[in-house]
C-alpha cells in the first residue's frame, strides 16, 4: 500500500510539470488524449471479466471493457484527426 | 514480465502528453500513446486463460468499432460533447468496475466506492454536458428552488453512505451510493450554463483520471495510479487555466448558475446608446485600407462554421491588401480547451498567426481594425470597471484600443453573461448584422472585387 502511495505522488509531480509544459494552442488534443489513457482501468476490467466466478461479475467486467474500449478508441481517434489539422498547416509553410 | 511492460506503457503514455508541447511532435506524442496502450491490453489480455478470452474479445471490438466510428464521423463543430460522451463512457467502465470487483473479491471496500463515486459522478455530469452541448436541453444556466439545499444534502448523504458502506459492506449502502452519485452528478452540471463548459469538461476530464487512480489502488495496479494521476493532473490545472481566465473559483461555476441569472435582468435595465450598424460593403472598405488587422473569434464562429470563409479573408487581405492579419485567442473561447485553435487548424490558419490573450493584448492600440466575430463577453471592457458585473476581474481581449471595431452578430443581445456590452456603443464600433458566416461571406465577396 505504502508504495503505491509513493508512486501516487511520484506521478503526480511528473503529471504537473508534463501538461504545464503543453502548449494551449494543443489544450484540446490534449484533453482527448488524457480522456484515451484515462480508459487504462481496461486492465482491470479484463481481469474482472476473465476471472469471474459469478455471471454477475462477468457482465460488469465485459460491459467495462466495452465502455472503456469506447473511450480509448474514441479518444485516440479524436485526437490523431484534430493532430492531423495542425500537422497539414505546418507542410504547407 | 508484465509489470515491465506495464512500466513501458507508462513511460510511452508521458511521452505521449510530452509530445504535446509543440505541434511538430504532437502526433508523435498521440502515437506513443496507442503504441502504449496497445501494448498494456494485449499484455492484459495475456494473463488471462485462453478458454476465456473470446467474450472479452468481443466485448474489446464492440468498444472500439464504437469509439473508431463515432470519433471519425462526428462533425468537428461537435467535438466538445464527443469529448464529453467519451470521457462519460469512462466513468461508466469506473461504475461497473467497481461494482464487478466489489461483489467478486469483496475486498478493497474504500478504494472501491471512491472509484465509484467519482466514475458515477464523471458518467452522469459527462452525459449532461453531452446533452447541453449538443443542445438536447438548454444550454443556459438553469436553477431552481431549493438547489444548494438539495445538492448540500445530497453530498452529506453521499458521505454517509460511502462511510457506511466502507466501513459495513451491506450491498443496499452500494446500490444506494451509486444512485445518489449519480444523483449528485446531474444536479452538479445541469445550473452550469454554456460558457462555464470549458471548465466544467476539465473537472470532469479530472474526475476520470482520479477514478482510474482509485480502481488502480483497489487491484493494485501501478499502470492505472499513474496514468490516472496524470489525467487528474492535467484535467486539474486545464480547470485551474480556464477558471483563472475567468477570475472566476470552481466554487463560485457550481453555485454560479442561480447568481449570473440574477444579474441578466439588472443588466437588462441598464440604459442603452444606440449601435452603429454597417454593411459588409462599409466592413470590406475599411479593411482594404488597414494595415494592421486582428481577427477575434468566439463561440458564433463555431457555430455558424466561419471558420473556413474567415480564413479566406485573412489570406485575401494579406495577399491583396498587403495587411498584417492576425488572429487573438481568449482561453475561453468556444466550449472547450483550446476549442479556437482547433477550429482554425481545421481551417488550415498557420499557427504562427494565432495568438494567446496575453501575447498579443496590448497590440490591439496600435491596430487599425479589430473584427470580432462571434464574441461577446470575452471582450467587454465591463469587466476591468464595473466592480458589480458578474464578469467583473475576467480578462479581456481590448479590442476596444482598435481603431474600428467590427462585431459580427446576430443581433445586440448581451452574452452568455448577460451583462449588456458597451463596446456596441462607441463610436469606433460598427455592427454587422448576421450570421457569422454569411456576414464574412460577402466581405469576402466585396475584398475580391
Amino acid at each position: 500500500m505504502i508504495e503505491l502511495l509513493i508512486i501516487f505522488v511520484l506521478a503526480a509531480f511528473i503529471g504537473y510539470f508534463v501538461v504545464w509544459g503543453v502548449t494551449p494552442a494543443l489544450y484540446s488534443p490534449l484533453m482527448s488524449v488524457s480522456n484515451a489513457i484515462s480508459g487504462v482501468i481496461i486492465l482491470g476490467a479484463i481481469g474482472v471479466a476473465g476471472k469471474a466466478d459469478s455471471l454477475f461479475v462477468e457482465i460488469c467486467g465485459l460491459l467495462a471493457v466495452v465502455f472503456a474500449a469506447v473511450n480509448i478508441f474514441g479518444g485516440f481517434a479524436v485526437s490523431a484527426r484534430m493532430l492531423a489539422m495542425f500537422k497539414r498547416k505546418e507542410k504547407k509553410q | 514480465m508484465s509489470e515491465l511492460i506495464y512500466l513501458l506503457a507508462a513511460v510511452l503514455f508521458i511521452l505521449s502528453i510530452r509530445g504535446l508541447s509543440a505541434p511538430k511532435s504532437a502526433r508523435l506524442g498521440n502515437f506513443l500513446g496507442i503504441a502504449g496502450m496497445m501494448l498494456a491490453i494485449v499484455t492484459a489480455l495475456a494473463l488471462i486463460p485462453s478458454e476465456r478470452l473470446l467474450p472479452i474479445i468481443s466485448a474489446l471490438t464492440t468498444g472500439a468499432i464504437i469509439g473508431i466510428v463515432s470519433g471519425q464521423k462526428v462533425r468537428m463543430t461537435a467535438l466538445p460533447q464527443m469529448i464529453a460522451a467519451f470521457n462519460g463512457l469512462g466513468g461508466l467502465a469506473a461504475v461497473f468496475l467497481a461494482a464487478g470487483e466489489v461483489a467478486a473479491a469483496g475486498t478493497h471496500y474504500f478504494a472501491s466506492s471512491i472509484g465509484l463515486v467519482i466514475g458515477a459522478l464523471a458518467f452522469s455530469g459527462s452525459m449532461v454536458a453531452f446533452a447541453k452541448l449538443e443542445g438536447i436541453i438548454s444550454g443556459k444556466a438553469l436553477s431552481f428552488p431549493f438547489q444548494h439545499t438539495l445538492n448540500l444534502l445530497l453530498f452529506a448523504l453521499t458521505a454517509v453512505l460511502f462511510f457506511g458502506f466502507a466501513f459495513l459492506h451491506s450491498e443496499w449502502m452500494f446500490w444506494l451510493l451509486t444512485a445518489t452519485a449519480l444523483l449528485l452528478g446531474l444536479l452538479l452540471v445541469l445550473p452550469i450554463g454554456g460558457a462555464d463548459m470549458p471548465i466544467v469538461i476539465s473537472v470532469l476530464n479530472s474526475y476520470s483520471g482520479w477514478a482510474a487512480v482509485s480502481i488502480g489502488f483497489m487491484l493494485n495496479q501501478t499502470l492505472m495510479i499513474i496514468t490516472g494521476t496524470i489525467v487528474g493532473a492535467s484535467g486539474a490545472i486545464l480547470a485551474f487555466v480556464m477558471t483563472k481566465a475567468m477570475n472566476s473559483s470552481l466554487i463560485h461555476i457550481m453555485l454560479g448558475g442561480a447568481a449570473r441569472l440574477r444579474q441578466t435582468d439588472k443588466a437588462a435595465e441598464a440604459e442603452k446608446g444606440t449601435a452603429r450598424s454597417g454593411s459588409p460593403e462599409d466592413a470590406a472598405f475599411i479593411m482594404e485600407n488597414a494595415e494592421k488587422i486582428i481577427i477575434v473569434p468566439g463561440y458564433g464562429m463555431a457555430v455558424a462554421r466561419a471558420q473556413h470563409v474567415l480564413k479566406e479573408m485573412a489570406d485575401l487581405l494579406r495577399q491583396k491588401y498587403h495587411a498584417e492579419v492576425r488572429f487573438a485567442i481568449h482561453p475561453v473561447a468556444g466550449r472547450m480547451p483550446g476549442h479556437m485553435n482547433v477550429l482554425l487548424a481545421e481551417a488550415n490558419v498557420s499557427y504562427d498567426e494565432i495568438f494567446e490573450m496575453e501575447d498579443i493584448n496590448r497590440a490591439f492600440s496600435d491596430t487599425d481594425v479589430a473584427y470580432v466575430i462571434g464574441a461577446n463577453d470575452i471582450t467587454n471592457p465591463i469587466a476591468k470597471t464595473d466592480t458589480s458585473s458578474p464578469i467583473y476581474g475576467m480578462p479581456v481581449l481590448d479590442v476596444a484600443a482598435a481603431k474600428t471595431v467590427f462585431f459580427v452578430k446576430r443581433s445586440l443581445s448581451s452574452g452568455y453573461s448577460g451583462v449588456d456590452n458597451p463596446l456596441f456603443y462607441n463610436e469606433n464600433t460598427i455592427m454587422l448584422y448576421g450570421d457569422a458566416k454569411a456576414v464574412t461571406e460577402a466581405v469576402v465577396k466585396e475584398l475580391e472585387k
